[in-house]
Order: C-alpha cells, then sequence, then structure tokens
C-alpha cells in the first residue's frame, strides 16, 4: 500500500518542487512576519495589533550557523533505534526580506564539512520520517547549486 | 536602587548521579542553609521552592513539598517555574517579600533529580509546545543549539575549539577544589579534544553534563540580620529577572526561528546583556567594580558570550580575556570560581541558587582554597529557557 504524504506540522509549508515554501504570517497592521506562523494576535508589542494573513517566506537565504547532531536525539523525535544512528546538520539561516533567522535540518547528504557561514541556501521539500501508513513531510535548508 | 536583603545562610547538596528523589536533595540542602545561618527552621516566616518538573507531580508543588519534608510549621510559602532561571526567580520573590515587609525570614530551596542524557519534553502530542515541536521536527537537543552559538562565534569573531577547550580547563581546576562539585578532577585541553564530538564543533567535555543537586539560601530583612548579631552579612543587592525586548534576533533555546525585525529595528542590547544591564542598574554598580562573577556556562562557548554581555571586555573580546588569565583565579575577574556547570553539571531548579550559595562563601571569605582573595562584589549570570532572564548582584 503506498503510504500517504503528510506534513509533519500542519500549515507550515506547502508548495511543490520549486514553489516550495516555508509559510508564515503577516500583521496587516505593522507587516511584521511570523514563522513559525502566529495566527492568533500580533506580537509586536508597539502594534495595536491587525488581521495576520499567510505568507510564502523567501525561498533563499545566508547561512547564520549550523552544527550537527551526532548523538540519536531523544522522544519525541522519530528514528528507528534498529538503524545505525547517522548525523545530519542542522541549518539556521537568516532571510533578508524578512529580516529574521529560521532553523532547519539539512538535505540528506549534507555535512557540516559542505556548510559556511554566510553560505547562500535554498528551501526544498524533505522527508523527516516514515511509519507504516504514512510518510511524514518537513523542510530541509540546501546549499543552492547543489543537484537534488 | 533598592533596599538590601542579608544573606544569613547558604546550604548545598553535592551534585552527581544519587539516584534519589528531589525532595532528599533539597531537604539536606536546606537543613545546611539553616544551620550556616543560626536560624531553627520554626522561625523561618516563608519557603520558596523553585519547581522542578523533571521528579513528576511532586515537583510542581516544590515549596510545600520542602515544607512538608522539614516538617510543617505554618510558614507562608511559594512555588515558582522559570526553567533555568527558576532559581533566580525563587530569590526574586523571597526578596520582594522581605522588602514589602510580608516576611522576616526566608527559606529558598531548589533541588532536582534530572534524567541521564538529553533533556527532553513532557510526553504526549503537543504541537502547540515549542518546546515540543524543536525535538519533533528537528531533532534540536539543547547541545545543538550551543553549537550554533559555538559556530557563530568561530565565523564572526575568529574564536577557536582551543579556545573553548580553555574554558573546560579553568573551571575543571576550581571544581576540583569544590567539595559540592560532581566533576572533581582536572582536565586538560588534549582531553577536550580528544572527547567524542557532541554537536559539531563542540565536544563532550565542552558541554555541562545533567545532574542531581541541590541548594538553598536563608534571606531576611536587614534588621533580623542585625537582631541576630550579624553585623557584616553578605548582602544581596539586585536581582534581574527580566524578559527579552521585540525582536529578539538570536536564535534561542527552544524557538525554531527568531522573531522578524522587519517591523521594529532590533534593540542595541541583545537579551543575555540586558539581564546583566538590569541588574547593574538596580545595583547601582558597574562591571568595573566586580570582584568575581557565576556566569551560566552549558558550553564552554557560551561562557566567552557570557563575558562580552556582562560587559567585562567588549563585543568579540571573550576569548582574548580568556587567554590573558583575567578570568582565572588571579585575574582581573575570576569567572566561574565554583567550577562552574562545567564541573557541577545542571540541576535545573539548583543552579542559580547554588551561583548565590558560591558568592556568598566568596564574599565572606569562607571559600577556602577557591578563595578570590578581596572579593566583595559579586554576579550571577543565567537564563531560562522560554525568555526567563536571571542574575544577582551580591556585596560585603
Amino acid at each position: 500500500m503506498p503510504h500517504t504524504r503528510t506534513p509533519a506540522v500542519a500549515d507550515w509549508f506547502g508548495g511543490e518542487g520549486d514553489a516550495f515554501r516555508l509559510l508564515g504570517t503577516r500583521c496587516s497592521s505593522c507587516a511584521t512576519v511570523f514563522f513559525p506562523r502566529e495566527d492568533v494576535h500580533c506580537r509586536n508589542p508597539h502594534c495595536t495589533g491587525g488581521s495576520l494573513e499567510e505568507v510564502p517566506l523567501s525561498r533563499k537565504g545566508r547561512i547564520w550557523s549550523y552544527t550537527d547532531s551526532r548523538y540519536r536525539p531523544p522522544s519525541p523525535y522519530v528514528s528507528n533505534p534498529e538503524l545505525p544512528w547517522e548525523p545530519y546538520a542542522l541549518i539556521a539561516v537568516e532571510l533578508e526580506a524578512e529580516r529574521m533567522v529560521v532553523l532547519g535540518q539539512a538535505a540528506p547528504g549534507i555535512t557540516v564539512a559542505d556548510l559556511t557561514v554566510g553560505m547562500e541556501v535554498e528551501v526544498v521539500p524533505g522527508v523527516l520520517g516514515e511509519d507504516t501508513e504514512t510518510t511524514w513531510t518537513t523542510w530541509h535548508w540546501r546549499p543552492t547549486g547543489v543537484a537534488v | 536602587m533598592t533596599q538590601d536583603v542579608a544573606v544569613l545562610g547558604a546550604g548545598m547538596h553535592p551534585w552527581g548521579k544519587w539516584g534519589r528523589s528531589f525532595v532528599e536533595y533539597g531537604t539536606a540542602a536546606a537543613r545546611a542553609a539553616l544551620a550556616d545561618a543560626g536560624v531553627d527552621w520554626c522561625d523561618i516566616g516563608s519557603v520558596v521552592g523553585a519547581d522542578t518538573v523533571r521528579g513528576g507531580y511532586p515537583g510542581y508543588v516544590a515549596g510545600a513539598t520542602f515544607a512538608k519534608a522539614l516538617g510543617w510549621q505554618g510558614a507562608r510559602v511559594t512555588s515558582v517555574y522559570a526553567a533555568c532561571a527558576s532559581g533566580a526567580q525563587a530569590i526574586a520573590t523571597a526578596r520582594a517579600q522581605i522588602l514589602a515587609g510580608l516576611a522576616d525570614v526566608v527559606l529558598v530551596v531548589g533541588a532536582d533529580a534530572a534524567p541521564k542524557g538529553f533533556f527532553r519534553p513532557a510526553g504526549g502530542d503537543r504541537a502547540d509546545d515549542p518546546d515540543w515541536l524543536r525535538f519533533r521536527l528537528l531533532g534540536a537537543t539543547n547541545p545543538a543549539y550551543f553549537g550554533l552559538y559555538a559556530r557563530r562565534r568561530m565565523a564572526v569573531h575568529g574564536d577557536t575549539p582551543e579556545d573553548f577547550a580553555l574554558v573546560k580547563v579553568k573551571n575543571a581546576a576550581m571544581g576540583a577544589l569544590n567539595q559540592y562539585a560532581r566533576y572533581r578532577k582536572r582536565v586538560t585541553a588534549e582531553e577536550v579534544a580528544a572527547s567524542a564530538v557532541v554537536a559539531d564543533p563542540l565536544r563532550l567535555l565542552d558541554i555541562c553534563a545533567t545532574s542531581d543537586g541541590a541548594a538553598a539560601l536563608v534571606l531576611s530583612s536587614m534588621d533580623f540580620a542585625h537582631r541576630r548579631g550579624a553585623a557584616r552579612p553578605v548582602r544581596i543587592r539586585a536581582v534581574s529577572t527580566v524578559t527579552p525586548a521585540f525582536p529578539n534576533t538570536v536564535l534561542d533555546l527552544p524557538d525554531i526561528a527568531t522573531d522578524s525585525a522587519l517591523a521594529v529595528e532590533p534593540p542595541g542590547e541583545t537579551f543575555r546583556a540586558s539581564i546583566a544591564r538590569a541588574a547593574y542598574e538596580e545595583a547601582g554598580i558597574g562591571p568595573e567594580d566586580l570582584s568575581l562573577a557565576e556566569v551560566y556556562d552549558l558550553s564552554t562557548a557560551l561562557e566567552l558570550q557570557w563575558y562580552e554581555d556582562l560587559g567585562l571586555c567588549g563585543a568579540g573580546e571573550g576569548a582574548k580575556l580568556l587567554r590573558e588569565g583575567a578570568t582565572a583565579p588571579g585575574g582581573r575577574i575570576p569567572v566561574n570560581a565554583s567550577g562552574g556547570l562545567a564541573s557541577f553539571g545542571e540541576a535545573v531548579p539548583a543552579q542559580a541558587i547554588a551561583q548565590v550559595c558560591e558568592l556568598t562563601r566568596q564574599l565572606r571569605g569562607t571559600a577556602g582554597e577557591r578563595q578570590i582573595s578581596g572579593a566583595s562584589v559579586g554576579i550571577t549570570a543565567n537564563q531560562g529557557l522560554f525568555g526567563h532572564g536571571s542574575s544577582v548582584i551580591a556585596v560585603r
């Protein structure tokens, strides 16, 4: 039976291929952008609060910093304890247009040795994990110009 | 400036992995603090507990848990939770009660029995909790954030892993002299470099462990202290418990993203720097007045960041200050004379209180082999998950 593809978290990202984007919200009054999305009330303390509308974030940004996870993270991270642990990199990315930093896992195969602070990366669709019925999807950061 | 409160007593339970209940640790620390103060438990007008959520349900009612273990005697009771800043908020609460005239003498207690390995969020499917989400979506443990800060320092300031290792070498040398520390062995730079990478570029010996432990203080009004014959007690002059200011532009535990600075220019200082500034302003002193500092060295690299955030040196000069020996015993401003978290590990609700226990001993001149000569003013710095500042200034 084919696995259903389901976002690991609802409404944080969407779109296929080159149209894949992280999704935040923007305050209609002060224009502050929120990611993860803020749907209740604008958190700018100087803003009286406008409506919050969904907005796609920039596709590309520059690396603010990066690290990796050489030991298996505890739950609620899901990994198969039967398999050897394979470290993955984490990248914090500065988005110039939004003036914010967003953390994410690096695309598979990208290690800390491939990265430098300031390097350009782009957001790409990725897979967080699978269970018997579902493929849980997520976002990954990948240096621009690297083939899928 | 507010009035001072007196530190009449300080007590701790040794840090380690002892396999017992946080209640046992906290009660031992409380009894030690009471004995140190020369105050009978039945004379305590208020007890403030720093909560742990690691010990299960009783942890949520820490103040009353310790009061029960010491023997119900009708005191006013409070429990506070502010993650790693819980201890500072407990001290702030006790101080506020004393200054408001609600209690003359207050017992403050924090204790924890920590899990092995990484801290992790409470169970369940809790997609509305940023702490749960960073584990579920990214597997981003606390050391992962420490690794991000360390790499950022390397890129921006030119710090090296060898600089980070020197922090561990310094703190371990002091921890070896502290009977309450979990790790009491000197460490060499080669041993740090040979330890396993946990979160690039940080290695096992760059990162603090989780531990059991407890610390307690007996705080009182200056009048009470004088009536009890404490002519010149250590005094708490400031407690900073500030939140960040919007937009918080430094990626911090447990967040997946920073605030956007699109609508409001970022404040001129970081959250960590604002914690210290609030303490300095309340105390009416500055970094130049300090004899010593106890800072929250979750990682070796983070200790260097605190040097700058406390104003001990300029931005980017933390590693230089360390290499010059300024933050070692005998230097201009010794940091983590207790051995720091590098030697203790995290016992979350206890550690901000333990920092003040160390200041108390140093300012009394009773720190033994760790004594900083002529210590008269000390600061602690700490930070709680979810935006809790924590800094205490004590003087003598």
